[in-house]
């Protein structure tokens, strides 16, 4: 039997940095606990695990992690984690960003490293608003739904960012909530495994911010909400095409298998390396 | 490709382009990590480090802006990789916020701005020398910078070499503020052998990694922090958040202040050090050509012709623009009767020559900003309005 204790990966936090700035109810706890049994399963060596975020509530994570980690700006963790991977391609690099930093200003970097399918796993905590900065809309906020730069409802459509990452190229795509915090550690698991670019996107809730401009102003309501709208992605290939609208699937979206980036490269520097 | 001299005693002469200069001196001085966004008059940087980084060992990417090149130039760099870009105005602008990420975050790296006229789109083939201002003040927040500006072929390899010392031995990012003449230039130049060229390398932590290792904590006398590399087990923080010693976020004043004030006193205190010129007759001058760049090619000139008439002018090139070489100007300005600026911009570098002369003797400016290059006939006739 697996221990569901905090003491088996207890020493993967910086627990000196604690208590986090995090709201109480907030969904990226729940998101950092998976991530930490995920790295613990893969019994992965602290040393070669570097995480990078941007900037936003959720990219504090990395201040409590015990690895190396790099809090970069707005919007360019994957950029720095590309020249991280590049340079020590034998290292693991996640990725762990809010859906602003992400599908907003980091945008084009998120495509570019998925159409690049370098070996990056990138955790995306979708909290559908910009919480850091109190609560506007993001490209993942959803239509018709309140922010405070959407007073009157989100008149914009959101990307669906697994199928924004499976058409740019990425190879490993996944979904999950912060209600399927088992499920999380699995799929993080087979995220960090896959070679190439995995995108593993992660509904959570800001209920301080979105939920309470949406109804759902506690954090058991944001978990209601995301349970009552998920549905395996098994299923969901089963529903009609009105069905499929209410719900969001989860689980493994894509996943194939494609060159990837790093160890291209390094094929060519293995042909001309001192050809001078 | 890149042929060596056929006989290793005979030196390694060859005729050159500015810019590949900058990419040989770059591989010289150790640079194995190059990312870049195609930009005229910067492009042959990349196109020419695309073939021979993978032959030196090294890496190259295009990303897909000048924001992600300085992004993975910077993640690069944090493994312990020299690391370089290289762009020109659009995307000098675009590489700003991360510039001071890594002022602040001490990270060693080389940008490379090939300047072309502006502002926008500006002129993309034609020379400037605008971006002077920029270089220094272009990122929020205050924050230190060094800039070198060559003038030659041969100063750009010279340069290009000093600009990734400095950038690891101060560990700061290292701005060469190059000009379309000097990036498309092609002159003669010798190559110096590899034992000839000094390579500084940054210091590592000089212990194992331990918890309780401070990868921020200032040396004696240098100032500089010993920041370990990542993947080598010491499991550090770097924060683009104002950070105390064991690098994590602080807004405690004194602690903000300790950090500010260190990374701007780690750079001005070895200005001597850092402040790269050139002085021509400047002895028993009466006026002063003070200039840069390829602007400096066209004083020079006029030096060299005023000399051979016996008229008292003397020419100052400078190669580091910052931090700016005051203790030049202060001595200069009470022996000179006038000091003339000459610059392809509106006016940058002549606001600093008169801040410093305070008065003590004239200065007087030769700005031109029309996308061409300043003659030693535009010289002639800007001192004649002088007297
Ligand atoms: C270049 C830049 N623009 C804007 C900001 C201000 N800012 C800080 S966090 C943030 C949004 C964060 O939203 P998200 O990435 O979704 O993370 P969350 O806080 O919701 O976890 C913004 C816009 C910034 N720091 N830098
Ligand atoms: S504002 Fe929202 S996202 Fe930020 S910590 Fe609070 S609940 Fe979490």
């Amino acid at each position: 039997m697996q221990s569901n204790g905090l003491s088996e990966i207890k020493h993967l936090l910086r627990t000196h940095r604690l208590p986090h700035i995090w709201c109480p109810g907030c969904g990226n706890g729940i998101i950092t606990q998976a991530f930490l049994r995920a790295v613990r399963r893969l019994d992965l060596d602290p040393d070669k695990i570097c995480i990078v975020s941007g900037i936003g509530c959720s990219s504090r994570v990395v201040e409590y992690l015990d690895f190396d980690t790099v809090h970069t700006a707005h919007g360019r963790a994957i950029p720095f984690a590309t020249g991280i991977k590049i340079a020590r391609p034998e290292l693991n690099v996640v990725v762990l960003a809010g859906d602003g930093d992400i599908a907003a200003i980091g945008g084009n970097h998120f495509i570019h490293g998925a159409r690049r399918n370098i070996d990056i796993t990138v955790i995306i905590f979708n909290n559908s608003n910009y919480g850091m900065t109190g609560g506007q809309y993001s490209p993942l906020t959803l239509f018709g739904e309140k922010a405070t730069t959407a007073p009157y409802g989100m008149v914009e459509q959101p990307f669906d960012m697994c199928e924004l990452a499976r058409g740019a190229g990425a190879t490993f795509v996944a979904r999950s909530t912060t209600w399927h915090a088992k499920k999380l550690v699995d799929l993080i698991v087979q995220g960090v495994e896959h070679r190439g670019f995995s995108s593993i996107e992660v509904i959570t809730g800001c209920h301080v911010n979105y939920g309470k401009r949406n109804c759902r102003e506690t954090a058991v309501k944001m978990l209601q909400w995301q349970k009552e709208h998920s549905v395996p992605i098994e299923r969901f290939h089963s529903m009609t095409e009105e069905e499929r609208k209410k719900y969001f699937p989860v689980g493994i979206i894509h996943s194939e298998t494609r060159p990837e980036y790093t160890e291209e490269y390094a094929k060519i520097t293995r042909i001309k390396r001192d050809d001078r | 490709m890149n042929s060596a001299p056929k006989h290793p005693e005979q030196p390694d002469i060859r005729l050159m382009q500015g810019n590949r200069a900058c990419a040989e001196a770059a591989l010289a001085a150790g640079m194995r990590f190059f990312a870049g966004y195609p930009i005229t008059p910067s492009s042959e940087i990349a196109d020419f480090l695309a073939s021979a980084l993978p032959r030196h060992g090294g890496s190259f990417i295009q990303m897909e802006d000048e924001i992600a090149s300085m992004g993975a130039v910077l993640g690069a760099s944090l493994t312990g990789v020299k690391a370089m870009t290289a762009t020109s105005g659009p995307g000098f602008s675009l590489k700003q916020e991360l510039i001071g990420y890594a002022a602040l975050c001490e990270i060693p790296c080389v940008i490379v701005n090939v300047q072309r006229g502006g502002p926008s789109t500006g002129l993309p083939t034609s020379p400037a020398q605008s971006d002077v201002m920029q270089s220094k003040w272009g990122s929020h927040g205050d924050y230190p910078m060094v800039v070198l500006a060559p003038s030659s072929v041969k100063e750009t390899y010279e340069l290009t070499i000093q600009a990734f010392n400095f950038a690891e031995m101060l560990r700061t990012p290292v701005i060469l503020l190059s000009d379309e003449i000097t990036g498309h230039l092609y002159e003669k130049i010798t190559i110096p052998p590899p034992e000839a060229v000094p390579v500084i390398t940054r210091r590592s932590p000089r212990v194992a990694p331990n918890a309780s290792y401070k990868p921020y904590l200032p040396n004696e006398p240098d100032l500089v922090p010993d920041i370990p590399d990542i993947g080598t087990g010491f499991h550090f923080h770097t924060t683009g958040l104002i950070h105390t010693p064991d690098g994590f976020p602080t807004r405690e004043p004194e602690e903000v202040r300790a950090l500010i004030t260190r990374l701007h006193d780690k750079i001005n205190s070895r200005k001597h050090e850092i402040c790269l010129y050139e002085e021509r007759n400047t002895g028993d001058a009466e006026l002063i050509l003070c200039s840069f760049g390829a602007s400096s090619r066209s004083c020079f000139q006029v030096v060299e012709d005023a000399r051979k008439e016996g008229r008292k002018i003397g020419g100052i090139g400078l190669k580091t623009l910052w931090p700016f070489p005051d203790f030049i100007f202060h001595k200069l300005s009470s022996s000179v009767k006038a000091i003339l600026v000459c610059e392809m911009n509106c006016g940058h570098i002549i606001g600093e020559v008169e801040r410093v002369c305070e008065g003590r003797c004239r200065v007087e400016g030769l700005g031109k900003c029309t996308g061409t290059m300043i003659t030693p006939s535009e010289i002639e006739n800007a001192i004649k309005r002088i007297k």
